[in-house]
């Protein structure tokens, strides 16, 4: 373990603890830029869908870890994005380059108007108010049929940036460059918010809202800035994730979407961004996985090829429950833990994560 | 005599979403838990009586398979809670939502396992048979899941505030460190309290199998009954089955009167209005503290 002297204030909020660990970030940066001559353009659209679903991720988590608000209704914000930039293509013909981040604004806008009526509601009453955000936007595309296009859904154009064409199939490498550089920037915008004195207060309040509202902050001006912030990463990520798929309807973005993009940073473990890029991996890799183990143990026995409906969906809920109940830190805290007890080897000790139990209250007296 | 007819099915499909509601107040109200599981519990108990009664399974008679399947799903709320959700005890409330979340997609995936896909109705004494009140024509169905969900919400009323253990449950609730000083086995508690959710579930299940039929992917109804509890005021017992009733009213009148598309909205959207106007439903259960 490598201990650092800090030698002056600004050192807490330096982007890398210590050089050693920017380098390995360099080289993690080098080999994601290197990926299409590393391997298939196979598995280069899967790297491109788990860059998306980490955008989204992200997103979700600066509302949940960063903040402690729960949001079970973010496919709303992946579908806000995913309309309007499709739209602002297609009916204004504005150019990628202006849509993309128009479309984040908008989505924002919405996650603040969303976030002002429920600014009021905490813990459980939150949670069920975005559900129904989450249920209301399916039939909101439905009924918004001359705009949306309905259950028949949009064709997202070919992305054009200055006279060069991207497209999943025709250059996906390009895409995948396109989706890795908002990703960084992304990442870069997260960290630059964790440190500024916005993100401090997301914390104070995800920690202890009454301390946070002792200490000066404005609790429901702050969590409507995280909703809105959280749904703009969101909503870019629902635009690229528009173009990845090509064609999207109202049942693209339904609420099974929102609980799923719950689930992947619980997997990937609350609070730290590596949460939401583990949390991806596990959702992108999944399908395949299953697929593979599934040809590989039918061709083993000789059978034709099976499909068990929902197979999938039980799959990662058993996952869910395994990590919920022994690992509720996720794959990074695992992860932590593993190189802690390296690092102190051989010191490392079982408690050392505990977490504090509290016991329980009321919600319902005050 | 068209609006009357909207008005008992309406009541009826309300009653179903009551009782679902029910399940999910009952364990909120003694745990401090949601149960987001709770609409696949129902499926889950539907199947259970339907794969004893039916010809094509077991087929044993109607009025054998429904006590046994009450009991079944009571004993299935037990074992999931002494095995599973208990090891979340002094967790924080949304790895609790989350884990039922998965426990809803493992139990519908084992459903279409065991029992298919197809949807299929429970073949019932009760089913397709009418009564008669007076020049209006109900279903012996309809008018049965009205009457078994009124008792059973006033018997589960009185069991709460009139018995010893569902005080003791109450107070588990309220402040789960004074409770054990008290001496209430919290943990057991919680075990039978998920016991009766499961009852309650197979109950609500039996009702909607026998009034329609069911498919592993109905548990989803959960969520409409999820905002049933709220509007009434989550943690009211008669509340959740006024929120039921609410949502089973509004749903055949606005199909019947609002635009296609409109009618699936406006559950919600009362959902949500309710939540902005009134956060804690129509029934509040959050009282102030005395001093």
């Amino acid at each position: 373990m490598r201990t650092v002297f800090k030698t002056s204030y600004d050192a807490d909020i330096d982007l890398f603890r210590h050089s050693a660990q920017a380098g390995w970030y360099v080289l993690l940066t080098v080999i994601a830029v290197a990926l299409p001559w590393l391997v298939n353009t196979f598995w280069l659209g899967e790297a491109t869908n788990m860059l998306i679903w980490a955008i989204a991720g992200m997103g979700l988590m600066l509302l949940v870890g960063q903040t402690g608000q729960a949001s079970l209704g973010h496919a709303a914000f992946l579908a806000v994005g995913c309309y309007a930039n499709v739209l602002l293509q297609q009916r204004l013909g504005l150019p990628f380059i202006l849509s993309f981040p128009l479309c984040g604004l908008i989505a924002g806008i919405a996650g603040v108007l969303v976030a002002i009526p429920t600014a009021r509601l905490h813990g459980i009453y939150l949670a069920i108010a975005t559900l129904a955000i989450g249920i209301l936007i399916d039939d909101l595309i439905v009924v918004a049929e001359p705009l949306t296009g309905g259950v028949m859904g949009l064709f997202a154009p070919d992305i054009s940036i200055f006279g060069l064409t991207i497209n999943r199939y025709g250059n996906p490498w390009l895409l995948y460059w396109l989706v890795l550089f908002v990703t960084v920037l992304v990442v870069l915008a997260y960290r630059n918010i964790q440190r500024t004195p916005l993100g401090r207060s997301f914390a104070a309040i995800r920690d202890s809202e009454v301390s946070a509202k002792a200490m000066g902050v404005n609790v429901a001006k702050t969590k409507a800035v995280s909703f809105g912030l959280s749904a703009a990463i969101t909503g870019l990520a629902g635009a690229l994730m528009g173009h990845f798929a090509g064609i999207f309807n109202n049942e693209t973005f339904n609420i099974i979407i929102s609980i799923q993009l719950l689930l992947m940073i619980v997997i990937g473990g609350l609070g730290p961004i590596h949460g939401a890029f583990f949390g991806a991996m596990v959702v992108a890799v999944l399908p395949q996985a299953i697929a593979i183990s599934r040809d590989l143990v039918t061709g083993a026995l000789g059978m034709g090829s099976v499909a068990i409906p929902g197979m999938e969906a039980a799959i990662f809920g058993i996952i869910l429950m395994v990590f919920i109940l022994f690992e509720p830190m996720g794959i990074y805290g695992r992860w932590l833990k593993i190189r802690t007890y390296f690092e102190l080897f051989p010191f490392y000790r079982r408690d050392m994560f505990r977490r504090q139990r509290s016991y329980l209250k009321t919600e319902r007296m005050r | 005599m068209d609006v009357l007819q909207l008005v008992v099915s309406g009541l009826a499909n309300g009653c179903v979403y009551g009782l679902i509601a029910l399940g999910f107040v009952l364990i909120y109200k003694a745990t401090e838990a949601v149960n987001f599981a709770q609409g696949d519990f129902m499926m889950l108990g539907a199947y259970v009586c339907l794969g004893l009664t039916n010809e094509q399974f077991l087929g044993l008679p109607f009025w054998f398979s429904v006590p046994v399947a009450i009991l079944i799903m009571g004993a299935f709320g037990y074992l999931l809670d002494a095995t599973v959700v208990r090891r979340m005890f002094g967790q924080p409330q949304v790895a609790v939502i989350i884990l039922t979340i998965a426990i809803g997609f493992v139990l519908r995936f084992v459903a279409g396992l065991i029992w298919g896909h197809q949807p299929v109705s429970l073949e019932s004494p009760i089913a397709g048979r009418d009564v008669r009140f007076g020049g209006v024509v109900l279903g012996l169905d309809e008018v049965a899941v009205i009457i078994v969900t009124v008792l059973l919400t006033v018997l589960l009323y009185f069991y709460f505030n009139r018995t010893r253990l569902g005080i003791a449950m109450q107070a588990s609730s309220q402040n789960q460190l004074a409770a054990y000083y008290m001496g209430i086995p919290v943990k057991r508690l919680n075990s039978l309290i998920w016991a009766l959710a499961g009852a309650v579930a197979a109950v609500a299940g039996i009702l909607f199998a026998a009034k329609g039929s069911i498919e592993p992917s109905i548990g989803l109804l959960g969520i409409k009954a999820f905002a049933a509890a709220v509007i009434g005021g989550f943690g009211s017992l008669p509340g959740a089955l006024l929120g039921g009733i609410i949502i089973g009213l509004i749903e055949p009148f606005s199909s019947r009167y609002l635009a296609a598309g409109f009618s699936h909205i406006v559950p919600y959207l009362l959902l949500f209005l309710i939540l902005v106007v009134r956060p804690h439903g129509i029934l509040a259960q959050v009282h102030s503290k005395k001093v």
